[in-house]
């Protein structure tokens, strides 16, 4: 882990990485729904002022409007919330960019219960569940910084369209500089015989931590950073089951729709194992600081702990 | 309550307060010892971002304890940061995505009017939740089922999150298109307090919806807040809630003397 790093928000970088494709490629462009500070496609208007395009408070508006950008030539860019790039303009989305396959990047931030104190209507435990469902649709959800980065730099050739999920809080840093590509989207981050644990997006550095612990305990925990979660890299999540026969999947998101669904749903076909979810146990999420929302939520190290050592007391 | 918070919403809780104090120290019909009174005209905050001023109404009116504001957006208190029926006795609907509130509230007139309740509703929106389509199909859908018992409200600031709405996404004029939808349409100054009062028992006597266009300053009573688009969503640092604060007060004190504008 690249300690010296500073923490610094993945939403930050997507700012960042999309000024670079502005200077790069003249068919970019870039649209939000009046949360450009906080989305962070501020950075890319205040440079390419006449290739960014606000439109207010009206995400359905926004997605169609990239979807007529993209079918014109245009590689389009549209960021509001997570909750409501999937939640409000579903059916744009589903109707004018995934059927359509067209070449538009929802990068949607505040994902998860991280929002804090805007409470539950600006939580968003869904989005990922929604985008998987959507044929064409390619779904990522980076770790870090760094990792959005490459994530949106590549974005750019990638054919149709995508959603990329980044986070409102500031994040250690996992990879030291920007990957030349996310690859496959399933990087084995530290190695293990026992028991396999698949996270994504902040819950990847505490499944680090859960797995130093469980080490204390004699039990050797394979960590899987899963950034693609569509399409999922059944190589290596099988590869990685085969090894372990025992699974902790581990997400800021509903059980129900994420990472944890889509690993089960390898395991099923491909290599059935004993498995637990950590994540948001279908309910709503509520008002509080980030970090005090995460312990009472379950969303920790210590809970991996915790069910890595039912699942494997569960025996195969 | 939200520098306590260490985060929320003042500028658009600011401009509406004229509005929102109009409302329940006045224009309601409600029981705070009997929060679902069938007979109670219902307040629907559109812009939940506003909760603030809705939950400052609420604890003043009786609903719930005046104390427990101070903990608005904490982890273990009823107030969130935006408003939610199952947690906040006194909240009609949850709500804080935006545009959805004026839907809601036509089923709810049309829904007593079937039952012949007498209740009126009263919906706040925002000039830049304006921007939501849905906000006008609920005009239409409101003019169309001739809603007598709704007043919908326009906090009209001029300012949303990213800037002025005139440079972010024009709306205006929105008299006019309230006009055009079958509405019957006010405009008045948000501030003053006379002009508030007599809108909003005009609006509960015309025929169909009847929209007020409310001109207000955001931020409205903190100098250094007015304006300002910066201000819409941060909360302020201490010296800040004390210079708030105190010129507040100066303005309430001068109000119940009798000296101030309005
Ligand atoms: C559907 C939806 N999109 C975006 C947001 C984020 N948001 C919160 S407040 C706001 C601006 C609202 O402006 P306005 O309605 O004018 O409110 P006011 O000025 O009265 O505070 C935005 C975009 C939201 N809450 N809901
Ligand atoms: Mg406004």
């Amino acid at each position: 882990m690249a300690d010296e790093l500073k923490p610094r928000a993945t939403r930050e970088a997507y700012g960042e990485a999309l000024l670079e494709l502005g200077k790069r490629h003249g068919n970019v462009v870039a649209l939000d729904a009046d949360l450009s500070g906080s989305t962070m496609s501020k950075v890319f208007a205040a440079e390419f002022p006449e290739r960014f395009f606000n439109v207010g408070v009206a995400e359905a508006n926004m997605m169609n409007m990239a979807a007529g950008f993209a079918i014109s030539g245009k590689i389009a860019y549209a960021s509001t919330f997570a909750v409501f790039a999937t939640g409000r303009a579903f059916d744009q989305v589903r109707q004018s960019i995934a059927q359509p396959n067209l070449p538009v990047r929802i990068v949607a931030s505040h994902g998860g219960l991280t929002v804090g104190e805007d409470g539950c209507t600006h939580q968003s435990v869904e989005d990922i569940g929604l985008m998987r469902l959507l044929p064409n649709m390619k779904v990522i959800v980076p770790a870090d910084f760094n990792q959005t980065y490459a994530a949106v730099l590549e974005s750019y050739d990638t054919p149709g369209p995508m959603y990329i999920r980044t986070g409102r809080p500031l994040t250690p840093f996992l990879y030291q500089e920007p990957p030349a590509s996310l690859g496959k989207g399933a990087d084995v981050l530290r190695e293990g015989s026992d028991i396999s644990i698949f996270a994504c997006g902040i819950m990847v550095v505490k499944a680090l931590e859960a797995a130093e612990q469980l080490k204390k305990r004699d039990i050797s925990a394979e960590v899987v950073n899963v950034s693609i979660l569509k399409p999922i890299d059944v190589d290596t999540v099988t590869a990685s089951l085969e090894k372990t026969g025992y699974a902790v999947t581990a997400e800021e998101h509903s059980i129900i729709g994420g990472l944890g669904d889509a690993v089960a749903e390898v395991a099923a076909e491909y290599c059935p194992v004993r498995m637990g979810r950590v994540g948001i146990k279908d309910v709503f999420g509520k008002s509080g600081k980030p970090d005090q929302l995460l312990e009472e939520f379950n969303l920790t190290a210590a809970h991996m702990v915790e069910l890595a050592g039912k699942v494997l007391a569960s025996g195969k | 309550m939200v520098a306590e918070a260490g985060s929320g919403h003042p500028g658009g809780s600011l401009s509406s307060t004229d509005i929102v104090t109009a409302l329940f120290f006045h224009t309601l019909n409600h029981r705070p010892d009997e929060p679902k009174w069938p007979d109670r005209d219902r307040f629907i905050l559109s812009k939940g971002h506003c909760a603030p001023i809705l939950y400052a109404a609420l604890a003043r009116s009786g609903y719930f304890p005046v104390e427990d504001l101070i903990n608005l957006r904490r982890i273990d208190c009823h107030l969130q940061g935006h408003p939610d029926m199952h947690k906040t006795v006194g909240v009609e609907i949850s709500s804080g995505s935006l545009g959805q509130g004026l839907s809601v509230s036509v089923g709810m007139a049309l829904a007593m009017r079937l039952d012949k309740l007498p209740g009126h509703i009263f919906t706040l929106m925002g000039d830049g939740e304006s921007q939501e389509g849905e906000i006008w199909e609920a005009a239409m859908a409101a003019a169309h089922y001739k809603t007598d018992n709704l007043t919908g409200i326009v906090d009209a600031n001029g300012l949303q999150i990213d800037g002025f709405t005139s440079d972010v996404m024009n709306v205006e004029p929105l008299a006019a298109k309230y006009e055009a939808f079958g509405w019957s349409t006010r405009q008045i100054d948000g501030h003053d307090m006379e002009q508030i009062i007599e809108a909003l028992d005009w609006s509960k006597s015309v025929d169909g919806p009847a929209a007020i266009i409310a001109k207000t300053v955001k931020g409205k009573g903190v100098s250094f807040m007015e304006n300002q688009a910066g201000w819409h969503g941060k909360a302020p640092a201490s010296e800040q809630k004390e210079l708030a604060l105190a010129e507040l007060k100066e303005q309430a004190e001068a109000l119940i003397s009798g000296q101030g504008e309005a």
